[in-house]
């Protein structure tokens, strides 16, 4: 058992290297999660039958399914319709397809929470559609969906080590890998853990500072969740599957 | 009887009405909710709108400021048919100020920003200048100190007269009230009809549908009666209290004061 081991991997290219694409990965998915979750809450918003239909199919496929499985189905099974995609590409594809489905339920929630009266209101004041979305339902949305998000991102940085199993150079493949070249499993963990912590307690201090940001009265909310029940993931929407 | 009623003393402002409603039409799926409905209102008139629940004076209003469609009839807003404007609601709309039962203000933002929304975001204007706006307006309300205050922070009364402020800062020709006091304790009452009056004395021109018999009597020139989507009375406001009403309203005026 070796500190300066420890210390040596955290500063090493490799390391760091790895740190960084688990960062991209979650970073990615997410936008791109965020993205397909919104445009699958307007479709279902919008009440149309196809737009009914196709999202309820999405839904139920990246819902029903393992999210391993849908790494490696998109990573394996594609090329044999001829879509080739890179190991990241793949990955990214995949987890922001899953973050979507679960996105969309969060923003959907978020948008259905802000009451009809509300946009009559706006609409009322010879506002237009478009600023009444902007100026009176997106902000009290963004409120509410935030934490949720919140817990998401840290969700997404931990499913991100999944990925390992295509093979792409994230956090916890480099750990593994120099683990089993050096046969120095504590040292090499121990140096991932780490990252993975200082990672989420990033996180968790952007989501804080972000929540205060939004609150117009720039005071502390009671509901405010401690910082244990954050780091334990024992908050609404759970970000497991 | 749908021609404008102008009180002996008050100016005769215009020959025409400031708004002219023409035989509209409402349904939501198979019901028809209004009844070729006519009614004119005179630039600075007030008109108090009763009848009981369900009769179609909620839509009424959404009907004049284009939140709903009219199925048929028009509607005429300073000699412009307004009715098949969809693509320029929002125009029309600055022109109308409308306030709520549940007085809606936006809870993200304070009286003042409530307030100066609208001017900012609709008319283009400088913060600066709406924030002059909104504090004169909460001064009008009798508000002054709490253009700070967040609506969760302000008792009923209150946020209701930050809405009708938020309203006017459109400087809007035609004030639409809907049941403006219907969700406020008793106490508080007082105090926002107190605000609308004011108004309607300085000349706004209102449509408050209201069951507030007070201040009908207080500020309506007129008031008619609706029942089943239609209009069965229209009544200047001496005749009203003079006692001259037909039969059903009547029998409604003693439901509600009973
Ligand atoms: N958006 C809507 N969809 C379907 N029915 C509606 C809608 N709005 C109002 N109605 C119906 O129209 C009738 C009149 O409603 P409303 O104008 O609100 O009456 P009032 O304000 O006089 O109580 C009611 O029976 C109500 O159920
Ligand atoms: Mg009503």
């Amino acid at each position: 058992m070796s500190l300066a081991l420890v210390f040596d991997y955290l500063v090493s290219p490799t390391f760091l290297r790895g740190a960084m694409m688990t960062l991209l990965l979650t970073v990615c998915s997410l936008a791109f999660g965020v993205l397909i979750g919104l445009v699958v809450a307007l479709l279902q918003e919008s009440r149309t039958r196809t737009g009914q239909a196709v999202t309820l199919v999405y839904l139920w496929l990246f819902r029903g399914t393992p999210v391993l499985f849908q790494i490696i189905f998109i990573y394996n099974v594609l090329p044999s319709f001829g879509i080739r995609l890179s190991a990241f590409v793949s990955a990214v594809l995949a987890l922001s397809l899953n973050e979507g489905a679960y996105m969309a339920e969060i923003l959907r929630s978020g948008l259905q929470a802000v009451k009809k009266g509300q946009r009559v209101a706006g609409l009322a004041l010879g506002l237009t559609s478009f600023q009444v979305m902007r100026h009176v339902v997106v902000p009290q949305a963004a409120r509410i969906v935030l934490p949720p998000i919140g817990n998401q991102m840290i969700g997404m940085l931990k499913l991100s080590a999944l990925v390992s199993v295509i093979a792409v150079e994230e956090l916890l493949l480099v750990a593994n890998q120099t683990a089993s070249a050096t046969f120095r499993y504590f040292e090499a963990l121990t140096a991932a853990g780490i990252y993975y912590l200082a990672m989420t307690t990033v996180f968790m201090a952007l989501q804080m500072l972000l929540e205060r940001s939004l609150d117009p009265k720039k005071r502390q909310r009671a509901r405010n969740v401690p910082l244990a029940e954050r780091l334990l993931g024992i908050t609404r929407a759970p970000a497991i599957r | 009887m749908a021609t404008t009623d102008i009180r002996p003393g008050e100016a005769a402002t215009t020959a025409k009405p400031q708004l002219e409603i023409m035989a509209i039409d409402k349904s939501f799926g198979s019901n028809r909710i209004l009844k070729a409905c006519s009614l004119n209102v005179a630039a600075q008139e007030t008109l108090v709108v009763i009848g009981p629940s369900g009769s179609g004076k909620s839509t009424l209003l959404r009907c004049v400021n284009l939140l709903e469609p009219v199925d048929a009839g028009n509607i005429f807003f300073e000699g412009r048919d307004i009715t098949r404007e969809a693509d320029k609601a929002h125009l029309v709309r600055r022109e109308i100020g409308m306030v709520f039962q549940n007085f809606e203000l936006f809870p993200h933002l304070s009286a003042a920003e409530n307030i100066m929304l609208a001017p900012v975001r609709a008319l283009g204007m400088s913060r600066a200048d709406a924030h002059d706006i909104a504090t004169a307006l909460l001064a009008k309300v009798h508000i002054p100190e709490k253009a700070d205050a967040f609506p969760d922070e302000l008792s009923g009364g209150q946020q209701q007269r930050v809405a009708i402020a938020r309203a006017l800062a459109m400087k809007p020709k035609l004030m639409l009230y809907d049941e403006p006091t219907s969700a406020l304790d008793p106490e508080m009452i007082r105090e926002v009809l107190d605000v609308m009056a004011e108004l309607s004395a300085e000349g706004m021109t209102s449509i408050v549908v209201t069951h507030e018999m007070g201040f009908a009597r207080r500020a309506a020139d007129r008031i008619i009666f609706m029942e089943a989507g239609e209009i069965i009375e229209t009544a200047t406001s001496d005749a009203f209290f003079g006692g001259s009403v037909n039969e059903r309203t009547r029998r409604f005026l003693d439901q509600i004061l009973h």
